[in-house]
């Protein structure tokens, strides 16, 4: 344990008006689990990266077991033993398990032997997986797998995972853990990026902290609080959310056997959703990624049309009713993706205002729009928010991810609607930005909204949720009381284990 | 009216003629498409094609340097698309159009001293027995080389595209290109050899127009063929097999419907006219409405990639 395996040294990468990386250095030893910790933005990626031969940095070295290293593309690095699971954007929908692993390897064998292989590190390491099955049709874990098979069968002495369990259930976790430490035990160095301390506390055995493109502390993962660690992390104390024992009212909302086919390729098809929500109550709902959020939130919001009956607000049947219609009887939406779906990146905040609040905040007058009322919204919602921007005339694009999602949802919930429901509140947000928008949703539920959060983020959902519920391919588990909830009963409902037949008789 | 005008045995030797410069040019748009780019400008390719391989046979006296020529022509003006595309990021769908009304344009002006003029022959092939045999003799066997050629290009994108490592890749790229930018592969370099590979193919297909079927140079000598072929790349979900089923009604179609007025058949002449279009689209449509894997269009189809480093 005492020879270094990958040394960084002075890392500096500065991109305009951002510097990513700046004097970055420390050690990674073989078999230890090497835990990198920061909010978004402090630089974990483009570090990453670098190390990955898709970044160049502007200064500084990287030596592999002694000898210079500066892989010029992910061939290289791949040649020399480092291998890479990605967040996101590494594995094509349309080609086969086979195939996407080839893609990933330096010289793949011939197909039939590269399946039979697959077959076999995938039995070794506890990880099934058929190598004829189209990708677009796997759940996130087995996507996962495949990504990491894929960096197994290259036998890797540096292995990166970035955010890997961001879209797993708590029993894939454990599998994925087991399946890290047997690579540990053989003596291959993990680099470990994730925003759950939990995790890193239980998995790693050494923690550097980044902030703002600099190294701000290293510690022992297994002695620090992740309080403690949280607060490296962001510089400053945290608040967390608060609210009162809240009473539930009337139901607003209704969902009776809503059902609707997937309205895109590679989609979920809603499956006989059955809940109810009421006034003052927040109702979350988890799931692993790709189970029916996105299809739920577009049958709520209006932009996929369902039988009118399916959806009541306040007993009226609005299922068949477009987004601006439902907007004016109260039930407004937050998507998950803020670039391009709750706001056009390119158009002004004030633009971005009208868009959604046209209806509600009586922005047009016989068609023509009241520009100057606009902005007032506009900067209202600025103000409340706390966005950080030079004004109302910034464009959406310009945005950080945290403040522009504090606008998002701060201008539906400025519209003071009766049901807000929002996707992914926090997706990609620094801690205290999203510790200001779950805030903001307890604060609209006790002012009587019904709220109803739909997150992949299992502390949030408890730490904000009345009532918790899960989805499963589609089909929603009957909600129960978040208060003690144990993580082994979400799990279990999260995997489809939930009684859904004897929920439907009690219905 | 007289159908037994038509022999059935030249109709169907008349078919693979016709979908000869078809064919071509749309197995080189399915292999750009397969790699993400949308190059409107098929018919842009295929006139200059026409006219640089008319000059060229012309020119050398030979029909083969023509083809050369016409592939080399397509190919340079497929490359200014690509360099505008994906490195200049231009729109595609704007670049492609402008490609087509720029490249007949430069045909018109290129083909100025060689209206009229007669391009040497091109010589059929004649494959011993083969071509004796009765029925297939003349039916598959008594074509130009050319005719082979086009279908060897589709056989072999087949090959390439299901069996062989580029073809992989560059299905990747076509996917979803930050993934296969991820992964290290060179997204950019593989559009452009793509594009250039579409050029090619077009300016074949706009040959055989001018150097076979027509064969001499006229103005708008492709007369639409290059749409024609973009709209079948897209009915056939990109896949080489149903391009050539595509290609071969299209082109089968279109020599019955002109032996049918010659026959004067009592349909409207503008029925019959319209007739290949029709029937081509609702064959093509009929395939592609099947659902499952294969059916849908590549992932980074029409988008700009701008890899930040």
């Amino acid at each position: 344990m005492t020879d270094v395996l990958l040394s960084l040294s002075g890392l500096t990468k500065a991109y305009p008006g951002v510097v990513a990386n700046s004097d970055v250095s420390f050690d990674i030893r073989p078999g230890e689990v090497h835990a990198l910790l920061g909010e978004n933005g402090a630089g974990k990626s483009t570090l990453v990266k670098t190390i990955y031969g898709l970044v160049r940095p502007d200064a500084g070295q990287m030596t592999l077991r002694g000898a210079a290293f500066a892989p010029s593309e992910p061939r290289a690095a791949r040649a020399a033993g480092v291998a890479m699971v990605f967040q996101h954007f590494s594995l094509f929908d349309a080609l086969d398990v086979a195939e996407n692993i080839a893609l990933g390897m330096e010289n793949p064998p011939p197909m039939r032997d590269l399946a039979a292989r697959i077959r076999d590190v995938s039995e070794r390491y506890g990880l099934p997986l058929d190598p004829s099955r189209v990708v677009g049709d796997l759940s996130a874990g087995e996507r996962q797998r495949v990504e990491i098979i894929r960096c197994l069968l290259q036998d890797p002495k540096l292995l990166i995972m970035d955010e890997p369990t961001s879209v797993l259930t708590p029993q894939e976790v454990d599998i994925l853990f087991a399946t890290l430490r047997k690579l540990q035990a053989e003596g291959t160095a993990i680099l470990y990026i994730s925003h759950k301390l939990e995790e890193i506390r239980a998995l790693c055995q050494h923690a550097t902290i980044l902030r703002l493109g600099k190294v701000v502390g290293t510690c022992d993962p297994r002695e620090t609080s992740a309080r403690d660690m949280a607060e490296m992390m962001v510089g400053t104390v945290l608040q967390v959310p608060s609210r009162e024992a809240a009473v539930a009212g009337e139901v607003v909302l209704a969902l009776t056997g809503l059902t609707a086919p997937p309205p895109r390729q590679f989609g979920t098809a809603l499956c006989d959703i059955t809940v109810e929500v009421r006034k003052g109550e927040v109702l979350g709902i988890g799931g692993v990624a790709g189970n029916g959020q996105d299809e739920l939130l577009l049958a709520l919001s209006g932009e996929m049309r369902v039988g009118s009956e399916m959806v009541r607000l306040k007993g009226q049947p609005i299922g068949h009713l477009p987004p601006n219609a439902r907007r004016s009887r109260g039930l407004l939406a937050a998507p998950e993706e803020r670039m391009g779906h709750a706001a056009a990146p390119d158009m002004s905040l004030t633009e971005n205002a009208v868009l959604t609040g046209v209806v509600r905040e009586d922005l047009s007058d016989r068609g023509f729009l009241r520009w100057a009322k606009a902005r007032t919204f506009a900067e209202s919602v600025i103000a409340k928010f706390d966005v950080r921007t030079p004004g109302p005339g910034s464009t959406a694009r310009s945005l950080s991810g945290g403040n522009l999602q504090k606008f998002v949802i701060g201008r539906e919930i400025m519209q003071r609607p009766e049901v807000l429901v929002v996707n992914q509140p926090t997706w990609g947000v620094d801690a205290s930005a999203a510790a200001f928008i779950r805030q903001a949703l307890l604060d609209l539920a006790e002012a009587g909204a019904a709220v109803i959060v739909v997150s992949q983020d299992l502390d949030e959902l408890m730490e904000i949720s009345d009532r918790f519920a899960a989805l499963n391919g589609g089909r929603l588990s009957p909600p129960r009381p978040a208060q003690g909830l144990t993580v082994e009963e979400i799990g279990l409902m999260l995997g489809g284990a939930h009684d859904m037949e004897v929920a439907h008789v009690d219905a | 009216m007289d159908l037994s005008a038509i022999s059935p045995v030249l109709l169907l030797a008349a078919l693979m003629v016709a979908a000869t410069p078809i064919l071509l040019a749309a197995i080189g748009e399915l292999v750009v498409e397969r790699a993400g780019v949308l190059n409107l400008g098929v018919e842009g390719m295929m006139i200059t094609g026409a006219i640089c391989g008319f000059i060229t046979a012309v020119a050398t006296g030979s029909p083969m340097l023509g083809f050369v020529g016409a592939a080399l022509g397509g190919a340079a003006l497929s490359l200014l698309f690509g360099v505008l595309t994906q490195y200049l990021l231009s729109n595609q769908v704007a670049t492609g159009l402008a490609l087509t009304l720029f490249g007949i344009g430069l045909a018109s002006l290129l083909g100025q001293g060689y209206v009229g003029v007669r391009a040497p022959s091109v010589p059929k092939l004649d494959i011993p027995v083969l071509s004796d045999l009765p029925w297939l003799g003349p039916i598959l066997f008594r074509h130009d080389i050319i005719v082979y050629l086009g279908l060897a290009i589709v056989a072999a994108v087949w090959w390439f595209l299901r069996h062989s490592r580029g073809g992989l890749v560059l299905r990747a790229v076509g996917e979803n290109h930050e993934a296969a930018h991820a992964l290290g592969y060179h997204v950019t370099r593989v559009r452009m050899a793509a594009i250039a590979f579409g050029g090619a193919c077009a300016g074949l297909g706009g040959a055989y127009l001018s150097l076979v079927r027509v064969p001499q140079w006229t103005e708008g000598v492709t007369a639409g063929a290059g749409w024609i072929a973009l709209a079948i790349v897209v009915f056939a979900s990109w896949r080489p097999g149903r391009l050539v089923v595509g290609a071969f009604l299209f082109g089968g179609i279109t020599v019955l419907q002109l032996n049918l007025q010659a026959a004067r058949v009592q349909i409207p002449v503008e029925v019959l006219s319209m007739s290949p279009y029709i029937v081509t689209i609702v064959a093509l449509v009929a395939l592609s409405a099947r659902k499952g894997r294969g059916s849908a269009a590549p992932g980074s189809l029409g988008q700009s990639f701008h890899a930040a480093r």
